[in-house]
């Protein structure tokens, strides 16, 4: 890999955000509803000075291609400016907020990876065995029900149904006091099912991506080999074919990190985790512009970094690609 | 499988030994509310979310007893002068701001004049002209017109008492910081405050009502949906769910055996639903439409059919539970033959399309009210479209533009008519872009003239007059059809002693509130 390389992807990645900036500002401002008067309403109604001074406040009054390029220019310098609503730094209710999302993602993302592996080299043991059609078929229905839904059902079944699992939130008001040990154990309980729900859809496309990519792997000459040497079963698919049958696997976790963010924004909302999602889709209800604008640079940023990063993680791991570009 | 659940059920076991609450002396209470708050400083911002904490933090110059009686609280007495024209507060000499610094007349001072510029409610302090601090502990408020809806503007819920010595730096109070972080002298400290998840309070140690408060600490658990909430009530993580409105939630609340459920408390509130007609429409201006539309209604169904009765019919503009509600002001009780007869009066006995708005919000009050009204009105010839909105400021542009012909609402009295029942109903508060102003445009100078009559008049019985002659007009001329009182109830947990009741609720110091052993 060569430094140009390097910088041109950045410059890309540069490019992109500035695009995504310009974008989320000017979709935002096509929703009907003025700020000003749901500010105003939230203060208990208001005069018609009291919505000017608001607009004033918040420079809503501007035109609308100098908010912008007001807006640009402030996040260029990291500032992402003071929400409407808490009248506070947007980056530091995204402070706030960036924990949660990220241990909600990330062990989405470690949850479907193992499981979903787990399952496909399963699956491909017997292509076309029942467990084999079982994965088939979970993996459909995994993927094509919304991620609200499954969060729902499971509400249901785990915390209504058969209380085992808190409905919401990330910990238990009453153990805030309660020791390190107490308060870790507590938020992975709360952890549990949005987790889950989160993993499912992810879940079922590792477990069909590694099915086919075992399958693959299962039918070269030096899988032959290892059986011929009589290897056991579990070796041969854990240890010698499930490594280099890992490499796109790997690939599509670094692109899948995106959609988990996205979906990161939907589970959140159901369990009412405290993450960017929930900050983002309560800010959209109260047009908190400053904020809206801010997650979703934050979590575009993410994505854009998570991209760059895999993409150069795999030219590293793969010799062919270097010197492409 | 089974061993994964016996092993989960058993972690759970183990968690909620954790969890159970320890009541023995203090102890922490546990509110549950789908209210957001902005900040916590109730002097420049109204509404429930901020008044729940703002009132445990802030004292206030007097609180009300359940009897509507105003109490000592930062102030031990007062007196209201002969001509109204001044009321003096004399202040206990021994409360503190949380930061140590002493309570004095000249923050209570300071508080109402910065309550009266930067609050919403406008007529609360508008005749307060200044306050006189002849010495640290008596304040002497001074009125351009006597003011009898004073002494309630002085609750902890509209008049929290700031600290002059961190407020008076200049700043613009509705934007400063100390609203997220604030110092106040009433019964609680803030300790944390994250923004749309949680507000934790702690006992203040050196609150100035001797063996006050009774709880170590209360918390405020942001939870925003509805079967969320429940649960959390029915397992114990919420000790108390107030402004609870959904009669499917009452109902299932009052199956769960530790749980008391009750509609007091919000007596002050006065939270009306009601259907409001754009009078200024060519097909609403005659009021013999708007009467029979109303003789169409049936309220009863309403209350007792669609809300399962839980929610009471409410049939003028000052609440039911208030003082000054007049009850010989005509119902509207259903009447279809006379109201295919008015139709046919106004000139509308071939029918007409009309279209119904409603504020988002829970659907039993609001949605599905509105389909009920479009069923019933067909009833009298009308056509009627139901008209969604996808969000509260979509619903609140079209209202306060008067892109409208009727919507569903909820406005709140806040206690004296003069706070929260005069904006619907005056000419002067007509305004363009502003929601829950007179958006109605409805205008009647006698209406005016009773009105600015009745907040100035000082003698009990004739401002009840007054306002009973107010009602008796509005319910004629219908600029409203008022169905009922949003059936605010409070769930809370059976061993809490002294639960907030009064006619604030919430709304008011929490300092008497404890657990039972």
């Amino acid at each position: 890999m060569n430094a140009s390389y390097l910088t041109r992807r950045l410059f890309y990645g540069l490019l992109l955000m500035l695009g995504v900036v310009v974008l989320n500002f000017l979709l935002i401002r096509l929703a009907p509803g003025d700020p000003a008067v749901v500010i105003a309403g939230e203060m208990g109604g208001a005069t018609e000075e009291m919505l000017e001074s608001i607009r004033e406040d918040y420079g809503l009054n501007k035109p609308l291609l100098t908010q912008l390029m007001i807006y640009v220019g402030n996040v260029m310098r990291f500032d992402l400016g003071e929400s409407f609503f808490f009248n506070q730094p947007v980056t530091s209710l995204i402070a706030q907020r960036i924990g949660p999302t990220i241990l909600l993602v990330i062990s989405a993302q470690i949850l479907s990876i193992l499981l979903g592996v787990f399952l496909g080299v399963i699956a491909a043991r017997k292509p076309n065995g029942a467990m084999s059609a079982f994965v088939s078929v979970f993996a459909t229905i995994g993927y094509a029900v919304p991620v609200f839904w499954t969060g729902i059902m499971l509400i249901i079944l785990f915390a209504s149904v058969l209380p085992v699992f808190p409905v919401e939130g990330m910990q238990s008001v009453k153990l805030r006091d309660a020791g390190i040990l107490v308060q870790a154990v507590d938020v992975l309980h709360h952890l549990v099912l949005p987790a889950f729900t989160l993993a499912i859809i992810y879940l079922a496309q590792y477990a069909r991506l590694s099915r086919a990519s075992m399958l693959e792997v299962l039918g070269s000459d030096y899988i032959r080999t290892a059986r011929a040497k009589g290897a056991s079963e579990r070796s041969v698919l854990f240890r010698h074919a499930l490594r280099n049958a890992a490499l796109p696997i790997l690939t599509v976790a670094g692109l899948q990190f995106g959609n988990l963010i996205s979906g990161a924004l939907l589970v959140e909302t159901v369990f009412n985790w405290p993450g960017m999602g929930r900050l983002a889709f309560d800010s959209i209800l109260r047009r908190d512009y400053p904020t809206i604008m801010g997650v979703l640079f934050f979590a575009s940023f993410m994505v854009v970094v998570a991209n760059i990063l895999t993409d150069l993680s795999y030219r590293l791991a793969d010799p062919r690609l270097r010197g492409k570009s | 499988m089974n061993r994964i659940t016996g092993l989960m059920g058993a972690a759970a076991l183990a968690l909620s030994a954790f969890s159970a609450p320890v009541h023995a002396e203090g102890g922490t209470l546990v509110i549950a509310s789908n209210q957001v708050p902005r900040h916590l400083n109730g002097a420049v911002q109204s509404g429930i979310a901020t008044a729940v904490p703002s009132t445990q933090i802030f004292a206030s110059p007097l609180r009300y007893d359940e009897n509507w009686e105003p109490q000592p609280y930062l102030a031990e007495s007062w007196e209201v002068s002969e001509d109204g024209l001044s009321v003096t507060l004399n202040l206990v000499q021994n409360a503190t701001f949380h930061d140590g610094q002493p309570v004095t007349s000249e923050d209570v001072a300071f508080s109402i004049m910065t309550t009266k510029e930067n609050h919403p409610f406008k007529t609360m302090f508008a005749p307060v002209e200044a306050i006189e601090t002849p010495d640290d502990h008596t304040a002497v408020i001074r009125l351009s017109q006597p003011h009898p809806a004073l002494l309630l503007a002085l609750s902890p819920a509209l008049a929290p008492v700031l600290p002059k010595h961190v407020y008076g730096d200049g700043q613009d109070p509705k934007s400063h910081p100390a609203n997220s972080a604030p110092v106040g002298s009433g019964p609680f400290m803030l300790e944390e405050f994250t923004p749309g998840e949680a507000v934790v309070m702690k006992k203040n140690p050196n609150f100035f009502i001797e063996g006050r408060p009774k709880l170590d600490e209360i918390i405020i658990r942001i939870i925003k949906d509805s079967s969320a909430m429940l649960i959390a009530m029915e397992n114990g993580e919420a000790d108390i769910y107030p402004f609870m409105a959904g009669s499917q939630e009452i109902k299932r609340l009052e199956k769960a055996d530790h749980l008391e459920i009750t509609s007091e408390g919000y007596a002050a509130v006065g939270p009306i639903n009601w259907l409001a007609f754009n009078t200024a429409s060519d097909k609403l201006k005659d009021v013999r439409v708007r009467q029979a539309i109303a003789y169409a209604v049936d309220r009863d169904f309403i209350t007792k059919a669609l809300h399962r009765g839980v929610s009471s019919p409410q049939r003028g503009p000052i609440i039911e539970s208030s003082p000054f509600f007049d009850d010989t002001i005509p119902a509207y009780d259903v009447d279809l033959d006379k109201a295919n007869a008015l139709m046919a009066e106004a000139g509308f006995g071939d029918g007409m399309d009309l279209t119904i708005d409603y504020i988002p919000g829970p659907k039993e009050q609001q949605q599905s009210v509105a389909e009920y009204m479009k069923s019933q009105l067909k009833k009298i010839g009308i056509d009627v479209t139901v008209r969604a909105a996808p969000d509260f400021p979509t619903w609140a542009g079209r209202i306060s533009s008067y892109d409208f012909e009727l919507t569903m609402d909820v406005v709140f009295n806040w206690g004296d008519p003069v706070i929260g029942v005069h904006r619907s109903y005056l000419c002067s508060n007509i305004r363009e872009g502003v929601i829950w102003s007179n958006t109605q445009q409805y205008c009647n100078e006698k209406v005016d003239e009773l009105l600015a009559a009745a907040a100035i008049e000082s003698d009990a019985e004739k401002r009840k007059a007054m306002y009973a002659e107010f009602q008796q007009i509005v319910a004629a001329d219908l600029p409203i059809y008022w169905i009922n009182a949003t059936p605010y109830h409070t769930a809370y947990d059976k061993r809490l002693q002294n639960p907030p009741k009064g006619i604030w609720g919430t709304m008011h110091p929490m300092d008497r509130v404890s657990w039972s052993e």
